[in-house]
């Protein structure tokens, strides 16, 4: 039997597998982790012909440098990335959203995101990994998942265990929307902040930092007075949730957050706007915008049912 | 007895019990946090227990917020029936290559390093919640004689299996983390292990926990 596997020459900046993340280790201190862009993690999975809750590989800004070695391969990569394929006789620049087929020794150079923060790496699979409580996902500041729970390296080799005889090409059109404007419902301290920063909160402009990860997006801009206390007693953290320390720079909950915090929730960022918030880059103007609960879930709905449309298409 | 429900966000429930921080208001939160996972209510994906809140999310493709509210305020807590707790004895050792920060406790709290050991070790403290990082337990309550405050400046690293002193409560560094609390001693006892795929955390909310003081051969061999 042939191994089949890729040499990773390059691992790039923050390159980990990714899949739906985990449930129900909240209280027990264990987040939720899982891809960043889920809809972009979906669609990564349904080119490649795979089931859609499958690891793939995340990564950020630069991407890793993958050299193939097996039998053909499949793959399709998702989100805004500029990439090259260096074939044997010839390189190709990479468009997302469509396979390409791997023979041995090609290899996958994923230079950058552009203008955006995640994408995502799937194969026509399955990557020879151990699961920890019910998902793949790696959280590297817990040390939670597979490759025990570690960014993957330079060096490293990753095996894969399966691969699918059903190869067709595939391809689509799709375009990732960006979003300035991030829709939030009030968080439960919102009563905590001066009336002059809740109005900064809704109108002025942040800035977002370059200390931003999967744990955690931080802001800079106008600072939100708190006129109660800024501190809470500690409570249940999800991502989406915005607090704001005694700085007065507010901070948006990622996937990798920890489950816990005591400061005060200024907001939530609604669930529409999770994908594409998290591929805001860093120096990148957002702006705030209150809506109600119930147009929250309208608009959910609309995305999901959009995400559907989109994998159906393929 | 919750006492307000609110939307935490769109995708999750958030159940306030109060302001205060007691074993009394913990011990509710804790009843219907126990209540609520052994009734598998779909679409519920996480709950956070904390001192007096519990946050209730769901996947919002399955359910929304007044169908879990529905649920919730229709669950049929037994108010009188009382949570089974473990019980649990940590060992300890306090060398001084461990107690980091007794020196500091001794001038804060004008106290001998006996006298605060002797306010620490075989008591019964309550778990009020786990979490912050995995598995570490939030135990409670302190003797007044022994409250100080977290340090000014936090260290960048506190040593897996520390256990640190802050205002009313007690914790343990399941992994080496930085941190703010005052060191006291070490334990070697496995509180998570992360190889566990079912229930890798030893201590639970609502559990009892008494720690124990062993000697530093104790502590050397204690994994043997």
């Amino acid at each position: 039997m042939i191994k089949n596997y890729f040499e990773i020459i390059r691992a790039g900046i923050n390159t980990t597998f990714q899949d739906k993340g985990r449930n129900n280790l909240y209280h027990i201190g264990i987040p939720f982790s899982g891809a960043m862009d889920n809809r972009n993690f979906l669609l990564a999975n349904k080119l490649v012909g795979n089931k859609l809750d499958l690891p793939v590989i995340e990564f950020a800004y630069q991407g890793p440098l993958l050299r193939f070695i097996g039998d053909k391969i499949s793959i399709a990569i998702t989100g805004d990335i500029i990439f090259k394929l260096n074939k044997k006789d010839n390189e190709i620049d990479g468009n997302c959203y469509e396979t390409y087929q791997l023979d041995r020794g090609d290899e996958i150079n994923i230079l950058s995101t552009n203008k955006s923060v995640y994408g995502y790496l799937a194969i026509s699979g399955e990557f020879d990994i151990r699961s920890q409580w019910g998902s793949y996902s790696i959280n590297t500041k817990a040390n939670i998942g597979s490759n025990e729970g570690k960014k993957l390296y330079d060096g490293q080799k990753i095996n894969i265990s399966k691969i699918n005889l059903d190869q067709d090409k595939k391809r689509m059109d799709y375009f990732n929307s960006k979003i300035e404007n991030i829709r939030v419902i009030k968080g439960t301290n919102f009563n905590y902040f001066s009336e002059e920063g809740k109005k900064k909160f809704f109108e002025k402009e942040f800035t977002v930092s370059k200390l931003s990860d999967r744990m955690g997006m931080r802001l800079e801009g106008p600072k939100i007075e708190n006129i109660i206390n800024t501190n809470i007693k500690s409570e249940g953290l999800l991502k989406g949730v915005i607090q704001v320390p005694a700085d007065g720079n507010p901070i948006i909950m990622l996937s990798d957050h920890g489950t816990i915090g005591g400061y005060p929730k200024i907001g939530v960022v609604v669930s529409a706007d999770y994908d594409r918030l998290v591929q805001i880059p860093p120096g990148s103007k957002i702006k705030f915008r209150e809506i109600e609960l119930s147009n929250a879930e309208t608009l959910f709905k609309l995305y999901e049912m959009e995400t559907q449309n989109l994998i159906s298409q393929i | 007895m919750i006492k307000n429900i609110s939307n935490l966000g769109d995708a999750a429930l958030y159940c306030d019990f109060g302001t205060e921080v007691n074993k009394q208001i913990n011990s509710e939160v804790i009843k219907y946090f126990h209540t609520i996972k052994k009734k598998e209510i779909k679409g519920i994906i996480n709950l956070t227990p904390s001192y007096n809140k519990l946050i209730i999310s769901y996947d919002l493709r399955v359910t929304n917020f007044k169908e879990v509210e529905d649920k919730i305020k229709n669950l049929g807590i037994n108010e009188t029936e009382k949570i089974i707790n473990k019980i649990l004895q940590i060992p300890v050792c306090c060398d001084a290559s461990f107690s980091l920060d007794i020196e500091r406790l001794e001038k804060k709290l004008n106290l001998s390093r006996e006298k605060i050991l002797e306010n620490f070790f075989d008591k019964e403290y309550f778990c009020y919640m786990t979490g912050f990082i995995a598995g570490m337990p939030f135990l409670g309550d302190l003797d007044k004689n022994i409250r100080v405050q977290r340090l000014e400046t936090p260290r960048v690293k506190v040593p897996k299996g520390s256990i640190g002193l802050t205002e009313q409560f007690s914790n343990i560094y399941t992994f080496e983390s930085p941190g703010g609390w005052n060191i006291i001693g070490n334990t070697p006892l496995e509180v998570f292990d992360s190889s566990k795929e079912k229930d890798p955390n030893l201590i639970n909310p609502g559990d009892i926990v008494i720690f124990k003081q062993i000697t530093l051969d104790k502590y050397k061999n204690y994994n043997d």
